[in-house]
Formats: structure tokens, C-alpha cells, sequence
């Protein structure tokens, strides 16, 4: 603010200034310390040093002094400052832990040839593949079992249905309420009505995956008489209650910023109260709208608990009244039965890695909209 | 004014007098007011269900109650170790939060340059860090406190069995406190905005210096808005559950956590288990019912204090602006 710093003499004072400064960095920091450690534990997929293929050569043990280090620390999947750290007989045995590993596997797998793709590879991540027993390429998510099938797709499917459900179920609600709160409910009522709909995102989101679930999913089976009982609309229109309040807050804080002179400028050439929300003050803030509706989307999306409790199986379907996997349901539901440091645990992390990329995408475009349009309608500042 | 020219036929028609009946004015205020009122009857309808279904089975047993291995049983079932780990978690969690938080904001609204690009990308980066999912927090819990902190801090100690380096009450306080951290920047900011400038300028002709003037004048005008940041992280942390899952809750534990290596059960996570792995989902409703109304009072009090302070810290704003 406009107070210039005062005496720099002062040695203890500065010292605390610059304290202050440093710790209002952390922010800053910790979005890159996130950044940087949910990409770390993925980075293995991204540079495709990992191999996840069930039927892998097995080299004898007799054979390991003709292999460079190179060679043997490719072999067992080592970095390199494990290998350094190994001694010979550790290295021994983890060759005898793969042979041995390799002769249990039975015949049925040893002659599947699904058991032999490395399945964390990007195509295999991103495109259809025509495993054993199907008839066509399909998407699979199935981490389970012999070979773990790692299809992204209809996970991102599961999330964008289900998030799409929520966008349309709550933007015309929340922006609907706002224009209302903002433009046209008497200051009294508008009192009441703002901290009451703030009050909704203090609801925490396994309370309102709770309700979902026991309350909501019967609830709408009866009036819209669809088979599966837990589908991605439930959980679709479950996450709108968690977007409303954002959604809300956001538009109703872009319409207000909207300057008292141009109401008061419609309002003095004969528009009434909706002319001039609607045709003035709605037109000026309408970037604000749309970044409360990307604010929306990136809560949605990467909301957990709604959509972990109402609906996880993996389907691969466009059907709203189907079940669906999110991204986000995935990580959750799984980390737990990964190993850590295998295929499994790194292929959740480079979920969580997207997650933030998209995430971030969409503050950031929301988070630079709002401050143009706040410049813009303020005047500089 | 032409009093003959019908209300359809365009702009011209609205005169000095109100129209005797203007359909589209009715029927915008009643669409928008309509969606208001769908929201607070959503709102309601959540409360109330759970106020009504829950109330009657609360009791003081159920909440100084430590349960047995089978906490399905709705009569020899308690939420004792979820309320002192929530609590408990939390609490750790404020310890960390609101210095960071507050001194930021400190930095933001007394020493900032405003035009700078560096208060820009302090001001984005809290946005951001508001908005990343909570599942991500949780990795980021588990890829950084556990696997590097911890597990480093493990080897550096000579660790026979790991004691940091897998998930305990700290890490997950942590985490929690690195998602709750923009919270308490954007209230305390809020309130520190609110203090005349007057306040400030005069401190200083008396010959305070800024921070004397910072520590003296401005923290305890400031006190209501920062305990209305604390509050609201507070409550945000005490409902999530996503970030705790890989970081520190337990399904189960015989004993209250006591120290902060310990894993911990949880009341939202308790919901959780409850709804979706009970084994009779009939039987079970009724303590889960209970024990979203323990949570729910646990976080919306909280979150209702925090709202009065901040309604009130914004008239003043208002008032001031």
C-alpha cells in the first residue's frame, strides 16, 4: 500500500522485512514443490524406463559377470545409485528372485501374448488394444490381476461425464442466483441470502457423497426410472452441489465489481431493473461468469469423494445413466494396493500429474481473465 | 410520451411511469429468483434430512465411546478416536498454517509493490494452490512429506523400523496445511484491507516505524479477520478426506493417537468407510447418520462463526470504501 518504507537504518527491521518477504514465497513454492514431486514419482512412464510386461527374459544367474553394469542395471530395473550401493550378493539374489519369479508364471500366461506388452507404454495408454479373448480393440482400465491394462480413456471420459453433468446441472443455478443476490434482491434480503449459499461449500464433499448416496441416488431412480442405481448423473448432479457455491461466489463478485455508474447510467435512460442486469450488467461481466465457469470446472473435476462414493466401476460408456471411473476416484481407490515405487503406483501418480495439469490450466486462464476484466472495469490501478 | 404505442413494439414504450404490468421484468426476477431458492432448499433439504436422522440417535455414549474392531455394530459403536484424530490433525495443521498464511498477507497488503510482477505471481500462485484438487494434495502429501522428507529423515536418524517415513498425523497435517494456506492468506488480506489508512499514516507521524506500526496497530485491528481465516481452514481441513487418504488416516485403531508419528482415524473418513463398506448398509444408518451430524456440527459451526466475522469485516469495507 501507498506507506513508503521507512528508516533502513534499522538493522533488526530490515532483517524482519526480509523474513517476511521470503516466507510470503511459499506460495510460490509450494505449487512448484507439487508440481515437481507428483511428476517425479511419474516421470519413470513419462521417459518409459518402466516395464511392466509380465514374461520378461530371465538371464541366468551363471551368466552375471558377462553383463556390463549398464546391461545389469537394466536388467533389474535399478537407477544407478542403487546399483552403486549393492553389493554383489544383493545383486545375486535379486537375479535369483527374478528367475525363480519368471519359472512360476504358468503356461496359460507364459503363451499369452498380452503377457508380454509393456502396458505403461503411451499407446498403450491412449489408444485401443485388442487384448486376448476380445473381439475388438477396446479401452480397459483393469490394474488387476496378471497383466495390469493401464487404458487412460475411459477414465478421462468418467470424469468429463460426470463433471459435464455437474457444469450443467449448477452454472445456470449458480450464475441465475447471482444475477439475482447482485442486481436485484433488496440489501437486506441479499444479506441473508450470500452467506447462506456460502454456507453450502462448508458442507465437506464426503458429507454431500454421503447424501448422494443414501438419500439422492433412491430419490432420483424413482422419478427418472433408470436401472443402474449409482450412475455418473447421480454423481454428476451431486458434484453440482459442490460447484454451485464456487460458481456462485465468483459471478456474484464479477457483477458487483461492475462500477455503480453504469447501472445508475441505465437506470437514467428509462431501462428497468432486468434491462439493466441483463443487457449492462451482465454483458460487463461476462468474462467473470465464464471464469467462475472454469473455476467451476476445475473443482468438479478434480473433486474425489462425491464421485468415489456414488459410482466407481470402470466402464467405458457415454451413457450419463451408466456407471462411471473418474481420475480422481482412481488415485483414491487405488493407491492403497499399489506398490510403491511399481508400475501400478506410478501410473496414479502420472493421473495426478494430468489432474494438475489441467487443473492449473484452468486457474490460471480464470485467475488472468479476472484480473483483466477487474483492471478494466476499475480503471488502472 | 405515446400512450397508444402497445408495450411490445419496442424501447420507447417504457416511460417516466412504470409500465401497468411488465411481463418480461416479472419473469426474469421470478426465473433468477426461483434458482436462488433451489439452492437454498437443496441447502435445507441436506440439513435438515441429516439434522432430523441424526439428532435422535447422538448421544453421549456415542461420542466418549472408543469402538471395538466391529464399529458396524450401531450398539457398541463410538466416534471418540474420530473426533481426537480430526481435532487432533487440525490443530497441527493451525500451527503451521497461520503464520505462513498471515505473514504472507502481510507482505501483500503492508510491503507488496502493487504493480510488481512478482506480487502478481505471488497473487497467482495462491489462486492456484486454492483450486488444485484435493486427491493431488494427497500424492504430493505422500511424494513429498513420506517418500522424500520422511524416509530421508528415516536413513538420517539411523531408523531401524521407518517411523517417518510412512504416513503419520504430521504428514497429514502438512499436506493439510499447504491446502488450507490460501484460506488464510485471502482472509487475513481481506482484513488487513479493511484498516483505514488513516490508522497507518497516523502511527507513523508519531514516529512509530512500519513495523512497530504493523506489529502494534495493524495485527490487533486485524485480530477478527485473521481468526476468521484460521477458522475457515480450520473447518475446509476438518471435512477433507481425499488428502489425508494416503497421508495418515487409518481404517482402524485400538488406541488415540498421542504423538505425531502415529496414524489416526478420522471422522470423514469414518463416514466413508461407514457408507461404503458396511456390510448391512440398513443396520449401519443410523450411526452414520450420527456421525455426519458429528462432523457436520464439528465443521459448520466453525464455518458459521466465520461467516458472521467476515460479513462483518465486509460492511466495514464497504463502509469504508
Amino acid at each position: 500500500m501507498g506507506i513508503h518504507r521507512g528508516h533502513r537504518a534499522r538493522p533488526v527491521e530490515w532483517l524482519v522485512e526480509k523474513f517476511i518477504f521470503l516466507v510470503s514465497l511459499s506460495a510460490i513454492l509450494m505449487v512448484l514443490l507439487i508440481f515437481l514431486f507428483v511428476a517425479r514419482e511419474a516421470l519413470p512412464i513419462f521417459l518409459g524406463t518402466i516395464d511392466s510386461a509380465l514374461v520378461q527374459d530371465a538371464i541366468p544367474v551363471a551368466q552375471m559377470d558377462k553383463l556390463s553394469p549398464a546391461q545389469l542395471r537394466e536388467y533389474l530395473g535399478l537407477t544407478d545409485k542403487q546399483l552403486k550401493e549393492m553389493d554383489r550378493e544383493t545383486l545375486r539374489s535379486l537375479m535369483e528372485v527374478r528367475v525363480e519369479g519368471q519359472a512360476e508364471i504358468t503356461s496359460e500366461f507364459r503363451n499369452d501374448p498380452d503377457a508380454r506388452i509393456n502396458t505403461t507404454q503411451w499407446r498403450h495408454l491412449l489408444l485401443p488394444h485388442q487384448w486376448t479373448d476380445y473381439d475388438k480393440p477396446e479401452f480397459i482400465w483393469q490394474p488387476v490381476g496378471q497383466i495390469h491394462k493401464y487404458n487412460f480413456v475411459p477414465l478421462i471420459i468418467g470424469s468429463l461425464k460426470t463433471t459435464l453433468i455437474g457444469l450443467l446441472f449448477a452454472v445456470p443455478l449458480a450464475v441465475a442466483a447471482a444475477i439475482y443476490v447482485s442486481q436485484l434482491a433488496r440489501p437486506r434480503l441479499r444479506e441473508t441470502i450470500k452467506p447462506a449459499i456460502e454456507l453450502l461449500s462448508g458442507i465437506p464433499s464426503v458429507v454431500v457423497g454421503f447424501f448422494a448416496l443414501l438419500v439422492m441416488a433412491s430419490v432420483l431412480q424413482s422419478i427418472f426410472g433408470y436401472e443402474t442405481r449409482l450412475n455418473a448423473f447421480v454423481a454428476g448432479i451431486a458434484l453440482g452441489f459442490a460447484v454451485i457455491p464456487i460458481v456462485f461466489s465468483i459471478s456474484e463478485d464479477a457483477l458487483t465489481s461492475v462500477p455503480q455508474s453504469y447501472t445508475h447510467a441505465a437506470l437514467a435512460l428509462g431501462a428497468s431493473r432486468w434491462q439493466t442486469a441483463w443487457q449492462v450488467v451482465l454483458p460487463a461481466a461476462i468474462p467473470g461468469v465464464f471464469a467462475a465457469v472454469v473455476l467451476g470446472f476445475g473443482r468438479a473435476i478434480g473433486e474425489t469423494m462425491i464421485v468415489l462414493m456414488v459410482c466407481s466401476a470402470s466402464v467405458m460408456s457415454w451413457s450419463i445413466f451408466d456407471s462411471a471411473r473418474s481420475i480422481t476416484t482412481t488415485i483414491a481407490a487405488e493407491m492403497a494396493e499399489a506398490v510403491s515405487g511399481g508400475h501400478h503406483y506410478r501410473i496414479l501418480f502420472m493421473l495426478g500429474a494430468l489432474l494438475f495439469a489441467v487443473t492449473f490450466a484452468a486457474n490460471m486462464s480464470a485467475d488472468v481473465i479476472i484480473h483483466r476484466l477487474k483492471h478494466r472495469l476499475e480503471g488502472k490501478r | 410520451m405515446n400512450a397508444a404505442q402497445s408495450p411490445g413494439s419496442g424501447v420507447q414504450s417504457r416511460g417516466f411511469r412504470a409500465a401497468k404490468f411488465d411481463f418480461s421484468s416479472f419473469l426474469f426476477s421470478g426465473l433468477t429468483g426461483l434458482a436462488t431458492a433451489i439452492i437454498l432448499a437443496i441447502l435445507a433439504v441436506i440439513l435438515l434430512n441429516i439434522l432430523f436422522n441424526g439428532w435422535s440417535v447422538l448421544s453421549w455414549h456415542f461420542i466418549s465411546t472408543i469402538p471395538t474392531k466391529d464399529f458396524f455394530d450401531a450398539a457398541t459403536t463410538g466416534v471418540l478416536p474420530m473426533i481426537v484424530g480430526t481435532t487432533f490433525r487440525v490443530f497441527v495443521m493451525t500451527i503451521f498454517v497461520i503464520p505462513v498464511g498471515v505473514i504472507t498477507a502481510i507482505y501483500l497488503t503492508e510491503y507488496a509493490p502493487n504493480t510488481s510482477p512478482l506480487t502478481r505471481i505471488i497473487r497467482a500462485a495462491v489462486n492456484n494452490l486454492a483450486g488444485v484438487p484435493s486427491i493431488v494434495f494427497g500424492l504430493f502429501g505422500l511424494g513429498f512429506f513420506i517418500n522424500f522428507i520422511g524416509k530421508n529423515l528415516d536413513a538420517l536418524l539411523h531408523n531401524p523400523e521407518p517411523v517417518w517415513g510412512q504416513p503419520a498425523l504430521l504428514w497429514a497435517s502438512l499436506t493439510l496445511a499447504v491446502m488450507t494456506l490460501p484460506v488464510v492468506i485471502v482472509a487475513t488480506e481481506e482484513s488487513l484491507k479493511a484498516i483505514p489508512m488513516g490508522l497507518r499514516e497516523a502511527s507513523l507521524a508519531l514516529g512509530a516505524t512500519k513495523l512497530e506500526t504493523i506489529l502494534k496497530i495493524i495485527l490487533p485491528q486485524a485480530l477478527p479477520g485473521i481468526m476468521t481465516g484460521g477458522i475457515l481452514a480450520v473447518s475446509r481441513a476438518a471435512g477433507e478426506v481425499a488428502p489425508i487418504l494416503f497421508t495418515g488416516v487409518a481404517y482402524y485403531m485400538a488406541s488415540l493417537p498421542h504423538k505425531l508419528s502415529d496414524q489416526f482415524m478420522d471422522l470423514g473418513y469414518h463416514v466413508f468407510v461407514l457408507s461404503t463398506q458396511s456390510p448391512n448398509i440398513e443396520k449401519t444408518r443410523p450411526i452414520l447418520y450420527a456421525t455426519v451430524l458429528v462432523l457436520l456440527l464439528l465443521t459448520f459451526a466453525l464455518n458459521f462463526v466465520a461467516i458472521l466475522i467476515r460479513a462483518r469485516v465486509r460492511k466495514k469495507l464497504r463502509a469504508l470504501g
